[in-house]
């Protein structure tokens, strides 16, 4: 059992590399649909060179080699994590995305823990009590949150939290001088983490609420609920022992399928609310025109995708047997 | 002969606003003896499957017993508060269903279920659960129950699910079992197989059963008791014998009637001329694979070989899976065969491209199993009969008017022709699918199934119309059916069909008096209520 | 002899049926209301605010009710409720165009895998699935920030980023519709395939199109404003998000800039959901299959 799971993972990373190599073509793509190269930037940022210059910096670098040739070694480069120079750094590209990964992923995992599991509780609470007060006022506000724009929920949530009630921090990921270690240093980044998880994860907690709902209200229709009101089972069993595991499946799909609109959301709150992660470099990278480091950007999240992807398939396999290992 | 065990006494169930009927059942009076089996009969809409519902407390919402009584053991069960009907469900009275595989929940095993039923009922050890649970899986003739048990229900086939169901309904021996149409989703020798151990397990632990079903044969298999409902009514009830042989009733004796009996008709003079000759057919599926694993075939039909003449119907016979509809699809070059020939009168059109094969396109045509998807809910029947011809390449105005013949010739009247399909009942339905396969003045018609999902009386119509246009247009037919009762009444030549090979072809009243293949046999003996030959009365009383 | 036809009354259909099937919901009437105010203001906004919304119209940062101002005034003393209202055009025409393209690129593209199936299918999924790893809002940035921001890039890049979804809805219509015995029929009448596809199958698989198109406007303005809140927006073009982005820095001082224009926001996607939400009830092909 272990070793057809192995290799359907296995198998499944393979699925993943033409996509990833499709990635890497679009990413090579948009770089060549920007204005100017590489070395119109490093000319802009030394001040002035001239065209025989340049020209030799182009052949230096490759780039008067036909389109195929570039992307080819374009290709090669990022195999081996070699994601460019980010010149406004002075820094490997790759360097500077390993040192802010950690708190992106920080944000993503509480994030996909409140929305996923909340969500799940709160459609389950409003499919149990179908049609009572307590089933409208979470479809409500599942609806209305599920409409709100996230910098504005940040925005709101700073005004209220933050300025009028002061209860929590409105920027950072860590109180800046009070340099914390250990346990007061976990703390004191879950105080900060509050908000923007919060923020981040209220989106996609509404639609979890709602796909719950719907699903544990579509599947409470199904034969084999009726199967198991003629063996004489109590309705809570039936709600807990067979609706509920075959209603998470479609939520676990969905989970899946929302990550890499996660990814983009996690920009807008690390702008807002200031979170040195992967989102906050890719501002400030847009506004200095820092293409490199915007595409590795964009490149490692998609890569980030496809993993959180292979994760969720592997859970859904532990989920359902009718999934073939084989 | 002791009192019933269930005793149903005015009965009326009330259906939601809106529907087409206020009551789905009414004043329903129905008696269940212990040890024996009573089969509720009707049509879909009679109101069989909601009685059976009623008993077992199991009604959908907003469908409620509105009168009336159904006693069990000296209690109303209808006056019982709901937690006192929950401890006799699955205890005193359990249920098995259609869709075997869609009444099992899909993620647990089918030993946690059928054990469910003890953790509820019984105080039982897990030692003792599953030595209860692998007897019961033994009884019902499961092999290997200890597979079984830890086997989830897509790794079982229809007949082993239906099996396991009804393990799960027994393992507490209940004094009643509703079956709602057991056997329905099944083939027919798996039907046969269930019935037999339907028939052995409630003579073994002397259950009322009360058996639902649409099928006369069936009935005449299993029945003790009959009741026969129509809209909600009882139209008769009575012993087996009685109802069978002498029914009283109109509507009894119209249903019993259009039961198609297992007589071959006599074939007609053959030796027009061949239309169709098609010779080693071959179509493989491949499914799955990828880059490390090879594909998995599965010869849906091979080598494959008949011919007919014009005029003639030939009877391609066969259960699920055994590649007569592959064999259809390939006639109608809805497939492409991976080999062998399929000569339409001289023309080989077996291997033709989508080019070539369009002007013989129209020569095959097809008539569908399901009403409700052949024909476009989007487009007026007019459109759908026209529209063929026209990208044949005949005017508008021209196949518009032969559109009016064509739903004339079919039993339709031509003022329907500015109606959509959801407008029509499914025989009407099948009747405008026919008449769209005839607009394009087909030599063969191929018909894939075309009465089965029709209630039986409409069937008969059905299979009389299109007798009927064989004979006035001289078509060859291609009848593609798993039902051997239409088959003896449609063809003149049979072929039977299992796991893409032709067993056994040959007139069709000589394949019925003397089967030559273990199959062809096993598949006659699978009929069900084949020793029952229907009274003379009732084939009179519809004599129209 | 029970094999009846319907009666005529179920059989009935058209606009009044529609429309009663979605009144019947009562939250989809409140958001079409919503959306009837939202298009209302949109389309007076040039006679309520004739001035360019971008012109200072007075002091900075007055509040609400306050020196003229019905919402109050910006940072540079432009007139909030000017804004929104020239920001609910763009909104709308944003959302609306960006849909009409995904829907477009969509349909065709799983209208084209479902019908052909087999490798055409494969390769188009894969693409579907490529662009459905991407990170969506990443990448109609990098759209933006690389075709330089105008109204047309911001439509290009939130179209090139929404079919995917849309091409999978279709692909699995068209491929339980290919299979139906009526387009069959079709085959078998020697029909075109670009005939089957739109004249057969299309017209049946509306109403799952319209739903989705109808939330697919939602998620295109979220998208936008979103693009706008960042700098991404047209900048000669006047957008909630945008108001919304230039409130940021004096969130402390003045709530009502940043309030305003994302409660408009909220309220226009939540009455689109609504209204989608009631057409689906409308078209729920289930629910007409199950009367049928």
């Amino acid at each position: 059992m272990l070793k057809a799971r192995l290799r359907y993972v296995a198998r499944r990373i393979v699925q993943a590399i033409p996509i990833l190599l499709a990635i890497i073509v679009i990413n090579f793509l948009l770089l060549k649909l920007a204005p100017g190269d590489a070395v119109d930037v490093l000319a802009g940022e030394a001040g002035s060179a001239t065209p025989e210059y340049m020209a030799e910096l182009r052949t230096k670098f490759g780039l008067d080699q036909p389109l195929p040739v570039q992307l080819a070694s374009y290709v090669g480069r990022v195999a081996v994590g070699d994601f460019g120079y980010s010149f406004r750094h002075d820094m490997q590209v790759s360097e500077l995305i390993l040192a802010r990964l950690g708190p992106t992923l920080l944000l993503m995992g509480a994030t996909i823990t409140i929305a996923v599991g909340l969500g799940v509780l709160l459609g389950l609470l409003a499919a149990t009590g179908l049609n009572t007060w307590r089933d409208s006022i979470i479809s409500i506000l599942a609806l209305v949150s599920y409409a709100t724009p996230l910098f504005w929920v940040g925005l709101m949530l700073i005004v209220v939290f933050s300025i009028n009630l002061g209860w929590f921090p409105s920027s950072g990921m860590e109180t800046i001088a009070a340099f914390n270690t250990g346990w007061d240093r976990v703390v004191d980044v879950a105080h900060h983490l509050v908000l923007p998880a919060v923020t981040l994860s209220l989106f996609y907690l509404a639609l979890y609420t709602r796909l719950m709902r719907a699903s544990m209200l579509e599947q409470s229709g199904m034969d084999y609920v009726t199967t198991a009101r003629a063996k004489g089972l109590r309705e809570r069993r039936i709600v807990f022992r067979h609706v509920l595991r075959n209603a998470l499946l479609p939520v676990v799909t969905m989970a899946g399928v929302q990550v890499s609109s996660l990814i983009g959301g996690s920009v807008i709150v690390e702008t807002v609310f200031g979170w040195p992660g992967l989102g906050q470099l890719a501002f400030e990278s847009l506004f200095a025109r820092d293409l490199n480091l915007l595409l590795g950007i964009f490149l490692l999240s998609a890569v980030l995708v496809l993993v959180v992807n292979l994760l969720v398939d592997i859970i859904y396999t532990l989920l359902d047997p009718r999934i073939e290992l084989a | 002969m002791s009192g019933p065990i269930l005793d149903i006494r005015g009965l009326s169930i009330s259906l939601p606003g809106g529907a087409d009927r206020a009551h789905a059942v009414s004043r329903l009076d129905l008696e269940l003896h212990p040890g024996e089996i009573t089969c509720v009969v009707g049509e879909s809409g009679s109101g069989k499957s909601l009685t059976a519902r009623a008993v077992m407390g199991l009604l959908p919402p907003q469908v409620h017993a509105t009168e009336g009584t159904i006693m069990f053991e000296g209690r109303d069960l209808l006056a019982l508060p709901p937690e006192e009907r929950r401890l006799l469900r699955g205890d005193r009275m359990a249920m098995i269903f259609q869709e075997p595989m869609t009444a099992l929940n899909p993620l647990m095993t089918v030993g946690r279920q059928i054990e469910e039923v003890l953790l509820v009922h019984t105080d039982l050890d897990a030692v003792a659960r599953r030595d209860r649970i692998l007897a019961l899986l033994d009884e019902v003739q499961l092999p290997d129950p200890r597979r079984v048990v830890s086997a989830f229900p897509h790794e079982l086939s229809g007949g082993q699910r239906q099996r396991a169901m009804i393990a799960m309904s027994l393992i507490l021996d209940p004094k009643i079992l509703v079956a709602d149409e057991p056997t329905t989703a099944l083939d027919v020798t798996t039907q046969a197989q269930i019935l037999r151990l339907i028939r052995q397990l409630q003579d073994r632990h002397q259950a009322g059963v009360m058996f639902i079903t649409h099928d006369f044969g069936v009935v005449a298999e299993i029945a003790d008791h009959i009741a026969v409902m129509q809209h909600g009514l009882l139209v008769e009830s009575g012993p087996a014998a009685q109802i069978l042989g002498d029914p009283q009733a109109e509507y009894t004796r119209s249903l019993i009637a259009a039961v198609p009996s297992l007589t071959p008709r006599a074939a007609r003079a053959g030796g027009g001329r061949r239309m169709l000759e098609v010779s080693g057919l071959g179509k493989i599926y491949r499914s799955g694979g990828g880059l490390f694993s090879k594909p998995a075939e599965t010869h849906a039909a091979r080598d494959v070989s008949f011919s007919l003449a014009r005029g003639e119907t030939l009877g391609i016979v066969g259960e699920s899976g055994s590649g007569k509809t592959t064999v259809a699809r390939c006639l109608v070059r809805l497939l492409k065969p991976d080999s062998g020939r399929i000569d339409l009168d001289g023309i080989d059109i077996a291997g033709l491209g989508k080019r070539a094969l369009r002007p013989h396109r129209r020569r095959v045509q097809m008539v569908f199993q399901d009403p409700f998807a052949s024909l476009n809910p989007r487009r007026r029947v007019r459109e759908i009969l026209a529209e063929g011809p026209i990208t044949q390449g005949k005017p508008p105005e021209e196949a518009h008017a032969r559109s009016a013949e064509l739903l004339e010739l079919v039993g339709l009247e031509a003022r329907v022709a500015d109606r959509f399909p959801h407008e029509f009942s499914g025989g009407q339905r099948q009747r405008i699918g026919l008449a769209r396969a005839l607009a394009l003045e087909p030599e063969v018609l191929v018909a894939d199934e075309p009465v089965s999902a029709l209630d039986v009386s409409v069937q008969a119509q059905v299979l009389e119309l299109m007798d009927d246009i064989r004979v006035r247009l001289g078509l060859s037919v291609v009848f593609i059916t798993h039902d051997l009762r239409v088959a003896a009444q449609v063809c003149d030549r049979i072929a039977v069909m299992q796991r893409g090979l032709i067993v056994e072809q040959g007139l069709t009243a000589d394949v019925f008096a003397d089967p030559q293949h273990p199959y062809t046999r096993e598949l006659f003996a699978s009929i069900p209520g084949r020793d029952w030959t229907p009274p003379e009365t009732a084939r009179a009383a519809v004599a129209r | 002899m029970t094999d009846v036809a319907p009666s005529p009354a179920a059989a009935r259909r058209g606009g009044s049926a529609f429309w009663r099937r979605f009144a019947r919901n009562r939250a989809a009437v409140v958001g079409l209301a919503i959306l009837g105010v939202v298009v209302l203001v949109a389309a007076l906004a040039p006679f309520l605010y004739p001035q360019d919304p971008f012109t200072i119209a007075g002091r900075p940062l007055t509040p609400p009710l306050q020196g003229g101002f019905l919402l109050g005034s910006d940072t540079l003393g432009r007139d909030i409720a000017s804004g929104m209202a020239h920001g609910a055009r763009t909104s709308l025409m944003i959302g609306l165009v960006a849909t009409a393209v995904a829907v477009v690129v969509g349909a065709v593209m799983g209208g084209v895998a479902g019908f052909y199936g087999g490798w055409v299918d494969d390769a188009l999924m894969r693409l579907t699935e490529v662009f459905q790893t991407i990170p969506s809002f990443i990448f109609a940035i990098l759209l933006v920030a690389i075709l330089s921001p105008s109204i047309l890039n911001v439509i290009i890049a939130i179209a090139v980023v929404s079919w995917p979804p849309l091409a999978r809805l279709v692909r699995g219509e068209f491929i339980s519709l290919r299979n139906r015995e009526f387009v069959q029929a079709n085959v078998l009448m020697g029909m075109s395939d670009w005939r089957i596809i739109l004249v057969q199958i299309l017209p049946n698989c509306l109403s799952p199109i319209i739903v989705a198109g109808s939330l697919l406007v939602a998620t295109a303005i979220l998208i936008e404003s979103a693009l706008a809140f960042l700098g991404l927006g047209d900048p000669n073009v006047m957008s909630w998000g945008f108001q919304v982005g230039a409130g940021r820095s004096v969130l402390r001082r003045a709530w009502w800039i940043c309030t305003f224009p994302g409660l408009a926001i909220m309220l226009t996607v939540l009455a689109i959901n609504l209204v989608g939400e009631g057409m689906n009830d409308a078209l729920n092909p289930r629910l007409r299959e199950r009367s049928a």
